[in-house]
This record gives C-alpha cells, structure tokens and sequence, in this order.
C-alpha cells in the first residue's frame, strides 16, 4: 500500500500539497512543530496511491513517498 | 516498501531559510535533481547572487561562489572560460538579474558563454522587504509603490525571456511555471534540458521560472499561487521560445 512520510521539523505548514493531492486526504495538524508551525499529516491513508504529487509540490523537500510491490508510474519526473 | 520519492543528492540535508510557500525550494531541489540525474554533480560550479537566495551555497551539494549583486554571469564567464569542462549555473532573482545585472546577462547571452542561467522572477525585491522590481506587475502594490505600480510613470514589467530570445547567439531560452503540480514537473524537464545542452557544450541556456513571495505579496501560500495563474501567466507566457536549430525529438525529455 502506497504511502507518504512526512517530515514534520521540515515542514513549514504551507499547505501546497493540500492543494496538489488528487484524493484530497492530507491536512494540518492541531499541534505545532519545533519551528512554530502547523505540519501537514495524512488523514485517510488507505485512500493514498502513490503518486507523490505532494513530493512535487512540496517546497521543502519534506516528503518522502513509499510503494510495496508493483507500482503505476502517473507521469515521468 | 520501495521509496519512490525523496530528496536528492544534489541538495544538502540543510533546512532552508525560506518563507513558507516560497517556491524558491522547488526551483533548488530541481537544479539538484538535474544535475545529479545527469551525473555533473561532481564537476558542477553554482553561483549564488544577492537576493533571498544569497544563502543557495548552503544548500546546493556542489561547488558554490557568491558574487556581488547581478554579476554571477561574469563569474560564471571566467570560471567557464579557465576551466571548459566545469559545469556553470547562476541562479539569480529578478532584482539581481532583470535590475543591476542586465548588461551582465545580455553580454553574457550575446557572447554565447556556455553557461546556464535560471531566472527566478517572482515580481518583487524579496530579501530587502518588498521593493518594487522591473518585473512588478502593473498595478500591484509593493513598498515602494503604495498605490500600485503606475505605469505611466516607471513603465510596464521587462520580460526578459523575450529580451534575451530576441539575440542571436542564446540557443535555448525558455519559461516554466511552478504554481501547479503539472508546471513543476514541465518545469524539471526544461531545466535539465538546459543542462544537458550546457554538458555537451552547445549553447547558452536561459531558463525564467515563474516564482511566489506570499510575504510580500500579503497573500497566503495558497492564494500566491492563484495569484500567479491569474495575473502573471498572462503577461509573462509559459513555453520554450527558442531551441537549438538541430533539435530533434529524442532529445526532449518529457514536458513541452
């Protein structure tokens, strides 16, 4: 099952990978990270495919994307 | 469980600086994804400019040099010029290389230096405080023009990647987007391209990257980059406006 690691001390809570996730299942957290920020936590796991829009999106390079077995490559990058 | 997605080589693991939705960490994790993926990491020299980037030397996993405000292309000039086989990229905002640097990266251009510029324009002096820059939209308001930029007074925004198509000697001048997924991902192909031209010494590569600065725009993250859609895209139009003559469709990779 596909899934998302975020960073949470490298996220500064801009909220693009909210706007860039096709199944809309991310969102903020309600507490704070060491910096002060709200940190984007994934709400509906099971729903997640993989396709590491947020990854791209995200402009801190706090995501780290993960697949188990075959995987549907969406776009080239 | 297979990693799919993670931060590249070409970046050091160092936090950056910058403001929350600043794409200017897009922009970097795609010069170092492309010049890993291409394998010129080891021989590649950036130079930083003075700007919110001033700092790019702690982040990029490569040689770095700090040039004074809008020289990085003659930096760039002498380093390529003493050592052919190093790989040069600038990596310059709009006050650095559309305001005080401009006769730098024409003569630059016009020369033909093997080099590779990026251009992030992002419409406003960020690191001063939100100055107004020559690439200022009209009527948006920055510190220095409270009631919007009036354009009878300091005329419209330059567009430079017209500016530098319009010379004879650039081979390969383009301008990507970064305010959607879908941009980024054209974005990194263009950008390594350009790389990829600069590695086989070809030609000198341009590359505009449209940017946000919600500080000092006063909008959100999320609103900036409506922003960019609605205002910038229109005047400052996405796509590749110049290629070398004997480009052939293998060569591109992905994108455009």
């Amino acid at each position: 099952m596909p899934t998302i690691d975020v960073n949470i001390e490298r996220c500064k809570g801009c909220e693009r990978c909210i706007d860039a996730c096709p199944q809309e299942i991310l969102g903020m957290s309600q507490k704070l990270n060491n910096k002060g920020y709200k940190f984007a936590v994934m709400v509906d796991e099971p729903r997640c495919i993989g396709c590491s829009q947020c990854a791209i999106a995200c402009p801190d390079v706090a995501i780290e994307v993960y697949v188990e077995g075959a995987h549907y490559q969406f776009f080239q990058y | 469980m297979k990693k799919i997605f993670a931060s590249t080589k070409g970046l050091t693991d160092r936090p950056t600086h910058y403001c929350p939705g600043c794409t200017h960490g897009v922009i970097h994790r795609m010069v170092g994804e492309s010049i890993e993926e291409l394998g010129l990491r080891e021989r590649t020299v950036g130079i930083a400019p003075v700007g919110c980037a001033v700092l790019a030397y702690e982040y990029f996993n490569c040689d770095m040099f700090e040039a004074s405000h809008g020289r990085a292309p003659a930096v760039a000039t002498g380093a390529k010029r003493s050592r052919p086989d190093l790989i040069l990229f600038t990596y310059q905002g709009d006050g650095d290389l559309a305001s005080i640097g401009m006769g730098e990266i024409i003569h630059a251009a016009n020369r033909g230096e093997k080099i590779t510029v990026i251009f992030v324009n992002n419409a406003v002096y960020g690191m001063t405080g939100g100055q107004m820059a020559p690439t200022t939209m009209p009527g948006q308001y920055t510190t220095t023009s409270p009631f919007g930029r009036d354009t009878a007074e300091v005329g419209y925004p330059v567009r430079m990647t017209e500016v530098i198509t319009q010379l004879t000697t650039p081979a390969f001048v383009a301008r990507v987007s970064t305010h959607t997924t879908r941009e980024i991902v054209r974005a990194k192909a263009v950008i390594k391209e350009a790389f990829r031209y600069q590695a086989e010494g070809r030609c000198f590569t341009f590359v505009e990257v449209l940017s946000t600065c919600p500080t000092n725009w006063g909008l959100s993250p999320r609103e900036a980059v409506k922003w960019v859609e609605k205002e910038m895209v229109p005047y400052y139009p996405l796509g590749i406006t110049k290629r070398p003559e004997d480009f052939t469709e293998e060569w591109k990779d992905g994108g455009h």
